[in-house]
């Protein structure tokens, strides 16, 4: 009977190291950018943050995915995602032409080859993006594009207008001065929320010499995670979950703490909240449409990274989502009026005081050369380290 | 199917599966070999190739660049659950809100089961045991969220609690714990109130009769004859808390569990193996608990 139970278990090895190793793969460099556009190939599958890609079926009144279709004959699929991190685990499985991601995952994407570069000549409507937004850190490596933006917006300061008194101006409310909230402070839950403390340290502690808040070395990184667990003592809850966001500020558990421009439009009109961009900036996040270096369909992606751009699908996806469109031309297609100023599109000083969000990787982004900087793995660590 | 077709399968010669079921009545090895062939396979393959797999993960670990798993065999992963005073200092909590959330559970199960089992009357008895399960049918998210509203700063604990002039303990551990402790309840008191059923009344009246008083008898009759039943009941309470990440997350403030360093190892650090490891920890826990348990003798009485 011993010997019927090993048995067993050998089989049982054996199946799980033929498992283990179909599941290790190679991967395929980006390639070269396509040169010139061919047929549209029917159908294209899409990855995205929720409401990036709506053909009313969520919300009838909202849908520019049926016009795209009816247009250049691409069938779209979308699949929304919850976070940067579960975004880069499905759109490695290679089933998506294109993916919506945040500046905390394109490099990520980039180095692991899974995105090609583009050849923006044709994408007729990107000559038209703001410049701010082109060329940067998050979406061009060694002077290649690799996305073309969708959409951007900042972390913002949210504070309950009775309790916080008088209206911050800067974050020193959820930092060194977060004892006055104890319990009712809150912050974003996710690694990427330490380059909020690290912008903080900027303005506070120069003789850091932080330059970039993602591109922290060992000295800079274990100021932060200090500044971070001191902030724990007070912090009454972290959110990653908008709609738990909403909730805590209404009910006051939550008074002070960042925030998204989104958060603060879906408040109930008589809560007692404001937003405010304190004076030493703020994070923020700018997201780029990628193409699949492995698609199939490069010609409808290509179709569509144009489409999403164009004014009037740029204004109704960036309105639906609450962040700032990409293009001026957009401001004019956005159902309220004031939309543009609400998010201040185009404002260069105010997305000056943006640090977009990127991830941090060992290779310095500040162009430092004789140090080495902390990679997201370590600030995961770290995260959990500050959280306890 | 035409009746003639029909009638060249019959009397003659038996049919297939009459063949088939003279030949395994003959044959009851290959008859017990193929009764238990689908929920071995089933065992082995999804239940022991998958914890194996578990265990395997754990020793390898992540490349920097591109994010994906590596095979590359090592026990850094194990040693850090030690050497790192994170992982033992989270342990230690997620274990403390397991015994609490089992001590409390138990404590208030024994009179409820005990109740229902020996004095409601057939009709109560059965109000009760639907309003003991009624709670099971509403989804796990909703009712963390009832109690996350029960449990804020304007919610209906602070109200109760302000008249006499008290504090609602408000998202913390505290929090999390009577949470958890709502949610379990239903599967502790099954099992004590099926060990306490099967107690028969004659053992109560005669201790009784011998002269034993009310606690007595607890001690010496009804508890040893339950205890059982009281560790199935723990052993629920006790795993189902060990491995929840969903509840801390809602009710608990900034804390965090075991299940939320699983969770943020897979999905925003993308380190499976880290993640591995870390859910070697509970199953670890498990073991001692179940070892414990069998030398009390009381798995022998399930």
């Amino acid at each position: 009977m011993k010997l019927q139970a090993a048995k067993w278990l050998a089989v049982a090895v054996t199946v799980t190291l033929t498992l283990a190793g179909c599941a290790s793969t190679n991967n395929t460099p980006g390639g070269n950018a396509l040169d010139k556009l061919g047929a549209t190939e029917g159908s294209l599958t899409l990855l995205g943050w929720p409401g990036y890609a709506e053909d009313g079926s969520n919300d009838p009144a909202v849908d520019w995915v049926t016009p795209f279709e009816k247009e250049t004959g691409c069938q779209v699929t979308f699949k929304p995602y919850g976070t940067s991190d579960e975004a880069l685990s499905l759109f490695k499985t290679g089933q998506y032409d294109a993916i919506a991601a945040s500046g905390d995952a394109t490099l990520r994407l980039i180095a692991g080859g899974y995105v090609q570069p583009l050849n923006t000549d044709l994408i007729p409507s990107y000559a038209n993006v703001y410049s701010f937004l082109k060329g940067r850190d998050w979406n061009t490596v060694d002077g290649k594009a690799y996305g073309v933006p969708h959409g951007y917006g900042a972390n913002l300061l949210m504070y309950n207008t009775d309790v916080v008194k008088p209206a911050p101006t800067s974050w020193n409310v959820v930092f060194d001065g977060a004892s006055a909230y104890k319990g009712k402070v809150t912050a974003y839950d996710s690694p990427i929320y330490i380059a909020d403390a690290a912008v903080y340290l900027m303005a506070h502690k120069p003789e850091l010499g932080i330059k970039n808040p993602y591109a922290l070395d060992a000295t800079q990184l274990a100021a932060a995670v200090e500044l971070l667990k001191a902030q724990r003592q007070n912090v009454g809850e972290y959110w990653s979950d908008y709609l738990k966001s909403i909730q805590s500020f209404t009910t006051g558990d939550s008074v002070v703490g960042t925030t998204w421009q989104v958060i603060k439009n879906s408040m109930p009109a008589n809560s007692k909240v404001e937003v405010t961009l304190p004076s030493e900036g703020t994070t923020g996040w700018s997201d780029s449409w990628m193409v699949s270096s492995t698609t199939k369909h490069v010609n409808c992606a290509y179709k569509w990274l144009d489409y999403i751009d164009s004014p009037k699908a740029n204004a109704a996806a960036t309105e639906y989502f609450g962040e700032a469109p990409v293009t001026q031309d957009a401001c004019q297609y956005a159902s309220d009026a004031n939309f543009c100023s609400t998010y201040h599109a185009g404002d260069a000083d105010y997305a000056a005081k943006i640090w977009y969000w990127t991830t941090p990787i060992s290779k310095c982004l500040d162009g430092r050369t004789d140090a080495k900087c902390t990679d997201y793995a370590a600030w995961t660590k770290a995260w959990q380290e500050i959280k306890g | 199917m035409t009746g003639f077709s029909a009638s060249a399968g019959g009397a003659p010669r038996a049919s297939l599966a009459r063949r088939v079921s003279s030949y395994l009545y003959q044959h009851a090895k290959t008859r017990l070999r193929l009764l238990i062939a689908a929920p071995v396979t089933w065992l082995a393959l999804v239940y022991i190739a998958s914890l194996l797999m578990l265990l395997v993960t754990a020793l390898w670990t992540v490349d920097e660049f591109t994010g994906n798993t590596k095979v590359a065999w090592n026990l850094d992963n194990i040693f850090s659950l030690f050497t790192d005073p994170l992982y033992s200092r989270v342990t230690l909590r997620t274990i403390g809100i397991a015994l609490a959330v089992t001590v409390v559970d138990v404590a208030l199960s024994l009179p409820i089961a005990f109740f229902m089992a020996k004095v409601a009357s057939p009709r109560v008895r059965n109000i009760l045991a639907i309003s003991v399960l009624l709670p099971l049918w509403a989804s796990y998210l909703v009712k963390a969220y009832a109690w996350r509203s029960v449990l804020s700063d304007k919610g209906l604990l602070q109200w109760v609690l302000n008249t006499f002039g008290l504090e609602s303990p408000g998202y913390s551990l505290f929090g999390a714990s009577l949470t958890l402790g709502y949610m379990w309840l239903p599967y502790v008191i099954l099992p004590i109130y099926a060990g306490l059923d099967k107690v028969p009344n004659n053992l109560l009246e005669a201790s009784s009769d011998l002269g034993a008083g009310t606690f007595t008898t607890i001690r010496r009759v009804i508890l040893p004859l339950v205890t059982p039943s009281i560790i199935a009941g723990s052993i629920f309470a006790f795993s189902l808390t060990l491995g929840d990440y969903i509840t801390i997350n809602i009710v608990g403030g900034a804390s965090q569990m075991l299940g939320n360093l699983v969770y943020t190892n897979v999905g925003t650090a993308n380190n499976l193996p880290m993640a591995s490891a870390l859910a070697l920890i509970p199953i670890a826990i498990m073991f001692v608990y179940l070892g414990a348990v069998k030398r009390t003798g009381a798995l022998n009485n399930l």
